[in-house]
């Protein structure tokens, strides 16, 4: 059985098509990458499978349960976890305050009133593995405003690590990073993969090619290819779609 | 209940949609394009009121008083934007919020100073003072003609965002304001001429509201909340959505004062309907609000966006 | 005992707690009387404070839980009930109903629209409140009694002062445990980034809407409280410029501090009291002085008080976050 099958999604806005019959199938285990030339529909694609938007048609299955209806934090609490773009952290808190907050939204209900989370170690625990599984044991204690760019990122993937989830959704990580930063984030994947169905949406084509176990090229709303890397490389379609958009690297 | 009284109210609850229209277009125009909340805006409404009543009981001309009021509103109106609430716009609408709060208190205190604490009246013109006669009844030619005035406004601004470069600019300004910057047109002119706009037409509806209701301190807010019901329910920051909110909120209001008491009584124990039917009544518009908002959080006629 | 904000809100607690003491010395009774009346507005806007300060829920519409305590207090006096668990009980649960019913519809709205609604709802209460004739309408309620809770005699008003005084310590002490409580946690989230708290898995509109509930059922018992002091409930306790009032104090205190509350009432009902003393105009000298406070600062007296203990504790580590603020 498939970890999500995504089947016949639909969305148009007014006159246009931004998700066109889209059909998708992630294994379990499997690092999945989504690409695409700008305007292509990713982030669209996206925002359906986390819940945010709904589509006009299409089913949306995980772990063989239809989801299409369930709201955003039920697909959250069901296993199904993602970043954003931009990042999306809580600036006012420290590094493991947030990651802390991931851990608690799937530690039970949060009606709690006299408790001080401080002293909840089970959910301290699960902050710290997940810091320490991207590498920011050292910043636990930080205020996020104090964080570089690269650090939130690495962030980001430890909440959605935080929640216990058996599906990530990244979308693009790797955005705005240098070159160092990308290698390092392009490692921490690496480690994750395997471990959790993932759908990578990414520009940095090396990250994708060097990550992923197959690609699903989105144009124009429209999954034009789907095949493991090697595959997608030499597709004259995919390279047509690119052409004069940014080079699928050779 | 006869035709005749149920097309008085209708046209009553026409002539408030009017008056709530006035106040609503400038207030969803100014929400619309600066992102701003002008609670003071009902303050702008009684200020058009009293200098209108003040001009007119120094010349006893009805025309006379709106051509002073419409025009001293829309420049108090740009003095205050230019003085305090320029500063606010970067701001979250928690400090607009109370900054134009702090503006309601300092204006219904200044209008007690200068004209005390009692009604102000002024007297609708003479030409206007009898009545019409509609499908056989008889209707005050004043209140029709603030429905007439109101809706001409209404098409009258209707034109100027759709059709000339002054809307074109406000109607961009609201949807990608970063774009209209780049075109090279001063923001902050705009702004100021888009909040003198939505003051002057505070003022027209001051000015017009003065003959049929008391001008006294505090008159602006009731009206203001009643906007905001109007806005809220019409969809924010939509001209269209205020227009029939407006309508709506009008109607409903009037109608149901009018009618619901009796209505209650056709399904009620007389003192229990006696008791409830103003009491709901009163209500009324507020729980359509309140309904429209469970269905639709958007209200009824949002703005389209892209 | 280290930041100054916390030196600060001990000071005050202290002063407002020895007023009874002035008044008894000075033999000005009328002291006790002006102070509960701030200590009272001092736990709604405390209340408010909840959603405002910590849920970025701006409500312009929490006089009318004011109202609706007040109206508990009024409508079983009237009715020959004295018994003040029988007015706390009523004015909980009516108070609980309307929040929840009231909150739900807001809640599907936020920022601007919510803010609207808020004011529209405490209006349509007011009005309510204006069409109930046989309690007075317009005119409003006389209270016989003050509140009966047996052996604390509420009519001595020294006993009063101190019940609402010994309220309000721990209300601040309950909400200083729910802001780094899982909930507190949860409502800060949602103020910072909604949308992130939900894609975590939280269902925010529960949390948010009880969070808005408990907030209004703390401006409950102070409208209870506000009816006993006046032996008097009426409409005009729900007016619009009522709930401007409790976010005037509260902005003018500091939002998201637990303290800045109460110094935000004192400080706004001891100025109109100064001003009243000079004018009877005075709302023409508060107006633009709220205007000019909120254009200077937006921080409030104590957050600039929690600024200044952050300078002075440089590179010491905040223990809970934000809410170190307010200790």
């Amino acid at each position: 059985m498939s970890l999500l099958r995504v089947s016949g999604l639909y969305k148009r806005f007014g006159g246009l098509t931004a998700t066109d019959g889209v059909e998708l199938d992630i294994e379990p285990g499997e690092l999945h990458a989504v690409i695409g030339p700008n305007g292509a529909g990713k982030t669209t694609l996206i925002n359906q499978l986390s819940g945010e938007l709904a589509p006009d048609a299409g089913t949306i299955a995980f772990e063989g349960r239809d989801i299409t209806a369930l709201t955003v934090h039920q697909r959250a609490l069901a296993g199904f976890s993602r970043s954003y773009q931009i990042t999306s952290v809580f600036p006012e808190f420290t590094a493991l305050q947030n990651v802390m907050l991931a851990a608690q939204a799937h530690a039970g209900h949060s009606f709690r009133f006299w408790r001080p989370v401080a002293g909840e170690a089970a959910l301290i625990e699960t902050a710290r593995a997940a810091l320490e599984q991207v590498g920011l044991s050292h910043r636990t204690d930080v205020e996020v405003a104090a964080l570089a760019h690269g650090e939130h990122r690495q962030l980001e993937i430890a909440m959605t690590l935080a929640t216990a989830p058996k599906l990530l959704l990244l979308d693009e990580p790797m955005a705005g990073m240098g070159q160092h930063e990308s290698e390092a984030m392009i490692a921490l994947l690496a480690g994750l993969k395997g471990r959790y169905g993932i759908i990578l949406v990414e520009h940095d084509m090396d990250a994708v090619f060097a990550l992923a176990d197959r690609i699903s090229v989105l144009v124009y709303g429209r999954v034009i290819a789907c095949d493991v890397p090697a595959a997608i490389r030499g597709n004259a379609e995919v390279r047509e779609a690119y052409l004069g958009d940014e080079a699928v690297a050779a | 209940m006869t035709l005749g009284l149920f097309l008085t109210q209708t046209l009553n609850g026409l002539q408030l949609g009017v008056l709530l229209f006035l106040l609503a277009a400038g207030l969803t125009l100014v929400f619309g394009i600066m992102n701003f909340v002008n609670l003071a805006h009902g303050s702008l409404y009684m200020m058009g009121a009293y200098f209108a009543a003040a001009v007119f009981n120094a010349t006893n001309s009805f025309v006379l008083a709106g051509v002073v009021a419409v025009p001293a509103t829309m420049l108090l109106g740009m003095l205050v934007e230019r003085v305090a609430l320029i500063r606010l716009y970067q701001r979250d609408h928690l400090d607009q919020v109370l900054a134009t709060f702090g503006l309601i208190l300092f204006f219904n205190e200044l209008v007690r100073i200068i004209w005390g604490p009692a009604s102000v009246y002024m007297n609708a013109p003479e030409a206007l003072s009898g009545t019409v006669m509609l499908f056989g009844f008889g209707y005050p030619a004043y209140r029709f003609a603030i429905i007439a005035a109101g809706l001409f406004v209404g098409a009258g601004l209707y034109w100027m965002i759709h059709k000339t470069r002054v809307g074109m600019l406000i109607r961009a300004g609201a949807t990608k304001p970063e774009m209209v910057a780049a075109l090279g047109v001063n923001i902050s002119l705009l702004n100021t001429l888009v909040f003198g706009l939505g003051a002057g037409l505070a003022g027209f509806a001051g000015w017009m509201a003065g003959p049929i209701l008391s001008v006294q301190p505090g008159m602006g807010e009731p009206i203001l909340i009643l906007t905001l019901v109007v806005i809220v329910t019409g969809g924010i920051g939509s001209i269209r959505g205020a227009f029939y909110g407006a309508m709506i909120v009008g109607i409903v209001d009037t109608i149901g004062r009018a009618f619901l008491p009796t209505l209650l009584r056709e399904f009620l124990e007389r003192s229990l309907a006696q008791a409830a039917g103003p009491a709901i009544a009163s209500i009324l518009i507020y729980l359509l609000m309140a309904v429209v908002l469970a269905v639709r959080p958007q209200g009824l006629f949002p703005v389209k966006h892209g | 005992m280290r930041s100054p904000q916390l030196w600060a809100a001990a000071v005050l607690l202290g002063l407002l707690g020895l007023v009874p003491v002035y008044a008894a010395v000075f033999e000005q009774p009328f002291y006790i009387t002006l102070f509960a009346r701030i200590l009272i507005f001092a736990i709604a806007a405390l209340g408010l404070n909840l959603i405002l300060g910590y849920g970025a829920m701006v409500s312009f519409g929490h006089a009318l839980y004011i109202g609706i305590g007040a109206y508990a207090v009024g409508i079983l006096s009237f009715h020959g009930v004295t018994s003040g668990w029988a007015h706390l009980g009523a004015g909980l649960a009516v108070g609980a109903v309307a929040a929840t019913v009231v909150g739900w519809v807001c809640l599907r709205t936020s920022g601007i629209a919510f803010i609207m609604i808020t004011l529209a709802f405490a209006q349509m209460f007011y009005f309510l409140s204006v069409s109930l004739k046989q309690y007075g309408g317009d005119d409003g309620l006389t209270i016989a009694a003050r509140s009966d809770f047996g052996w604390v005699n509420l009519a001595n008003n020294t006993v009063f002062y101190y019940a609402i005084f010994a309220v309000l310590v721990a209300l601040l002490l309950l909400f200083r445990r729910i802001v780094d409580s899982r909930f507190g946690m949860v409502l800060r989230g949602c103020k910072s980034n909604e949308r992130r708290m939900a894609a975590l898995g939280f269902p925010t509109m529960r949390y948010k809407l009880a969070a808005y509930v408990i907030s209004a059922q703390v401006c409950v018992v102070a409208g209870m409280m506000l009816a006993n002091l006046t032996k008097f409930a009426s409409p005009s306790f729900m007016q619009w410029q009522a709930s401007g009032d409790l976010i005037v104090m509260i902005v003018l205190g500091g939002m998201g501090t637990l303290i800045g509350p109460v110094a935000g009432a004192t400080g706004l009902l001891l100025l109109e009291e100064v001003l009243a003393g000079w004018t009877q105009h005075w709302m023409v000298i508060l107006g633009p002085l709220i205007v000019v406070i909120v254009i200077v600062s937006n921080r409030g007296i104590f957050g600039v008080l929690a600024a200044l203990g952050r300078t002075g504790g440089a590179g010491r580590a905040r223990p809970g976050g934000t809410s170190g603020e307010a200790r």
